[in-house]
């Protein structure tokens, strides 16, 4: 069974990272299991822990007076979920859910942003990383705003 | 096969000129040539010589199109109008077929029957053959040929005349479409009028018209009249209104698609589609299906169209070229560049038409100059590859 | 060119403004032919034509499917016809698909909206030739769970081992009960499985997304002379003579629509032409 650091190290995400951070940051995760349909996180919780999931589907959700929850994305194996923890001001920006039993990793953001204030190089090449993650979203957010399959006029 | 030597050039008289009218009347050829009505020189069916403009020429320039009378009484000392033959070959309005419904919930497609037109076209200028000849390909050589500019086309007698003066707005030496009449035409005329004789230098092109040329009175072409002909056309080429640097010209708009030029253009241009009316290679087309109150009797026609109307382009609730800088910028590539690639000729002949009955005056041998000359440097040609890389 | 007079002879209503119509010709022996990718004008008695995918099994020789969005008169009209009406067909027109290229390596179909329509055909010879190809990817983006097309066809091919099927949606409401991939289809690529050293793919949908799906699929590594799509423009006459679909120097309706993506690479570039 591979260790932590090991499934990290392997990964897209965290590739070329130096040893120590890979053991500092796998030092800091957990390994956590939610069954379908529970809730991860609300909208607006304070933005400690960031996900690698590792099996499962989660639905990034917004509350919708008249349509209720709208999903909006859904993450799979080997996405990571939240990017809010590196980010002022450290809130969750939407609601998440497990669609199907969900196992993942959890990270101790709130341990991993002390961290990268001592040392800023660590905080640097994890914002690179994750400003790559929120660019793709950001990207393909744009493409479904567009909402290219709807009919105008 | 030996190709059978033509007859030599000859010369005719006015007088002659009426007899080859006759001549292709009897043959059941309808005679369509340049006419003055409404203060311009038209297209339009004549019965003989006294029909043409004698006396008459025109003065165009960017926007401007004036008939003069002239000292003398020649027939063609004009140029080009705001007609071109292709209101013949390609006609306006046409009906493609028509359907009627029939009792199991079906309806059933009837073709017309009508025997094609035979005309004969007097007075074609060499840009004008040239035009004919792009508009060939455009109908003839695709996969799909067009029956109705296949039917007329072939039927159709062709009597040429070489300038002896050139229009305002002419640039057919820039393009090499002329002014001497080197192809496509059954008889070519050269109107001299020297010294108090008014003649025409008649030069024969196929069999088809040596046959009819046999019944007209000529006299042999003696060698001042080769001449007289001659300083004619050479005459016509050196009066030029405008002029066109045609080198690289399809690169150099396929390197261009951002020059601000066009947003220059866009701002004069009303996108009233006249250039694409009088343009003689012009050849967009729209169908329209139509059918009677009661919802018995359908019809398809096609009609003329232009790529500046708003709706040419219109897709999916939008339109792909929306602004007038998109849809100048269309015609102006089309004509002069993505032609090239489409057809293997340039679209452009060099007439004039497109300066002289633009309201705004766009002169496109202008608007070719100011993206050459505005040119910062080539980067890569964007367009160019779209083709190249299907060899 | 005339119309060849067709008659509807079943109707599959696909989603809420989209219906498939099996059409085959009105003369008893009349047999269709057509390359997948290609497509047809059809033509309403009086009313008018509109060019439109065929969507239905190249192998079969006498009945067509076309899948019709209702978007204007002709098509509403289209989708409100019944069985045993007549309509009129002209075609088929246009390049197809690359079956030939794409024999002996992976092959990735990117379908947004009804852009699955003018694909269907090539899934339907990619797998009744299914030893000729490797890997088979399909990956499918609607607009909401109730705009997937071609439920059954799906499902149904979701059952074979031999080909991946993935399908997102933009967005899901509660309501919709759906437990699959929300986003847009291009999140689908990183995960899909091919080698962009040995694939083919043929992506077909609003140009947007195409856009974006080509450059999500050459970030895999897929050159662009592997890559094929279809394009769309203001279609007339659909012979290559009204000029209404040029795009650069091509005709849409027979230099493509199925371009090869390096063929037109520049042209996607330029803004409004």
């Amino acid at each position: 069974m591979q260790t932590l650091e090991a499934v990290l190290a392997g990964h897209a995400f965290f590739r070329d990272l130096p040893h120590d951070d890979l053991q500092l940051i796998a030092g800091c995760g957990s390994n956590v299991r939610f069954p379908g349909g529970m809730r991860l996180f609300h909208e607006g919780d304070p933005a400690d822990r960031f996900y690698l999931v590792r099996h499962g589907r989660v639905a990034l959700e917004i509350a919708s007076p008249d349509r209720g929850q709208v999903v909006i994305q859904t993450l799979g194996e080997g996405d990571l979920l939240g990017w809010s923890w590196l980010v002022p001001p450290y809130r969750m920006s939407c609601d998440a859910r497990a669609v199907e039993l969900t196992r993942a990793t959890a990270f101790d953001g709130a341990c991993i942003r002390r961290k990268c204030e001592a040392d800023p190089r660590l905080g640097y090449e994890l914002l690179k990383r994750f400003a790559q993650v929120i660019g793709q979203r950001l990207r393909a957010t744009r493409l479904q705003l567009l909402d290219v399959y709807g009919t105008r006029g | 096969m030996a190709e059978c030597e033509l007859p030599a050039p000859s010369v005719l008289t006015a007088d002659g000129l009426e007899t080859l009218f006759a001549a292709l009347r009897r043959r059941d050829y309808r005679l369509m040539g340049p006419t003055v009505r409404d203060g311009a020189i038209v297209y339009d069916e004549i019965r003989s010589p006294a029909d043409l403009p004698a006396g008459w020429t025109d003065e165009q320039d960017g926007g401007t199109y004036r008939l003069k009378p002239r000292a003398d009484r020649a027939l063609f000392g004009y140029a080009v109008g705001p007609h071109s033959w292709k209101k013949f070959l390609f006609p306006p309005a046409t009906r493609l077929w028509q359907a009627h419904r029939t009792g199991n919930g079906g309806f059933e497609i009837s073709q017309d029957r009508e025997d094609p037109p035979k005309f004969a076209f007097i007075g074609v200028r060499s840009c004008e053959l040239h035009a004919i000849a792009v508009q060939d390909r455009v109908f003839l050589d695709g996969k799909h040929v067009d029956p109705t500019y296949k039917a007329r086309r072939e039927r159709a007698f062709i009597v040429a005349v070489n300038c002896g003066q050139a229009g305002g707005t002419c640039f057919c030496v820039s393009m090499k479409t002329g002014p001497k009449a080197t192809f496509g035409f059954d008889l070519a005329l050269t109107e001299t009028l020297e010294g108090g004789r008014h003649q025409f230098l008649v030069e024969v092109g196929t069999e088809r018209g040596a046959e009819v040329l046999i019944e007209v009175p000529r006299g042999k072409a003696a060698s001042e009249d080769l001449v007289a002909a001659q300083q004619a056309v050479a005459r016509a080429a050196s009066q030029m209104g405008r002029t066109m640097d045609t080198a690289g010209i399809k690169d150099l708009l396929y390197r261009n698609y951002d020059h601000p030029r066009w947003d220059d253009v866009a701002r004069r241009c009303l996108t009233c589609a006249n250039c694409t009316m009088v343009c003689p290679t012009c050849f967009c087309s729209t169908v329209e299906d139509t059918s009677d109150l009661k919802g018995e009797h359908a019809e398809r026609w096609r009609k003329w169209d232009s790529c500046f109307t708003m709706d040419f382009s219109y897709i999916h609730g939008g339109n792909v070229r929306s602004t007038p800088r998109a849809r100048y910028r269309q015609w102006m590539t089309h004509k002069l560049a993505t032609w090239i690639d489409q057809f293997g000729t340039s679209g452009c002949v060099g007439c004039g038409r497109c300066i002289t009955w633009c309201p705004v005056a766009i002169d496109i041998t202008e608007e070719v100059r100011a993206i050459r000359e505005g040119e910062q440097q080539p980067p890569t040609a964007p367009a160019q590859e779209a083709k190249d890389a299907d060899a | 060119m005339a119309p060849r007079l067709f008659r509807v002879r079943r109707i599959t209503r696909e989603i809420h403004d989209t219906v498939t119509l099996h059409v085959e010709p009105a003369e008893r022996d009349g047999e269709v032919s057509f390359a997948a990718g290609q497509f047809n004008m059809l033509y309403l008695f009086g009313l008018g034509e509109v060019p439109i995918s065929i969507s239905s099994d190249p192998a079969e020789p006498r009945v067509l499917a076309h899948t019709v969005r209702a978007v204007g008169p002709v098509t509403n009209a289209l989708c409100r016809l019944k069985r045993g009406q007549m309509l009129g067909v002209r075609g088929p027109f246009g390049s197809g698909w690359p079956l030939r290229e794409a024999v002996g390596g992976d092959v990735v179909i990117v379908a947004g909206g009804i852009g699955l329509a003018p694909l269907r055909p090539i899934l339907y010879h990619l797998l009744a030739h299914r030893d000729q190809y490797g890997r088979i990817v399909l990956l499918y983006g609607a607009r909401t769970p109730r705009d997937l097309l071609y439920e059954r066809d799906l499902a149904r091919w979701r059952g074979r081992f031999d080909v991946q099927i993935e399908a997102t949606v933009d967005a899901a409401d509660t309501g919709d009960g759906w437990r699959g991939h929300v986003g847009v289809v291009t999140t689908l690529i990183p995960r899909a499985e091919f080698d962009p050293a040995e694939t083919t793919a043929v992506v077909c949908g609003p140009e947007v997304m195409m856009r974006y799906t080509i450059a999500d699929l050459q970030k895999r590594g897929l050159p662009p002379d592997r890559v094929y799509l279809s394009m769309e423009r203001n279609m007339k006459c659909a012979i290559g003579l009204c000029g209404h679909c040029q795009f650069g120097p091509t005709f849409v309706c027979k230099d493509g629509p199925v371009f090869r993506y390096d063929r037109i690479a520049p042209l996607l570039k330029v803004r409004e032409i």
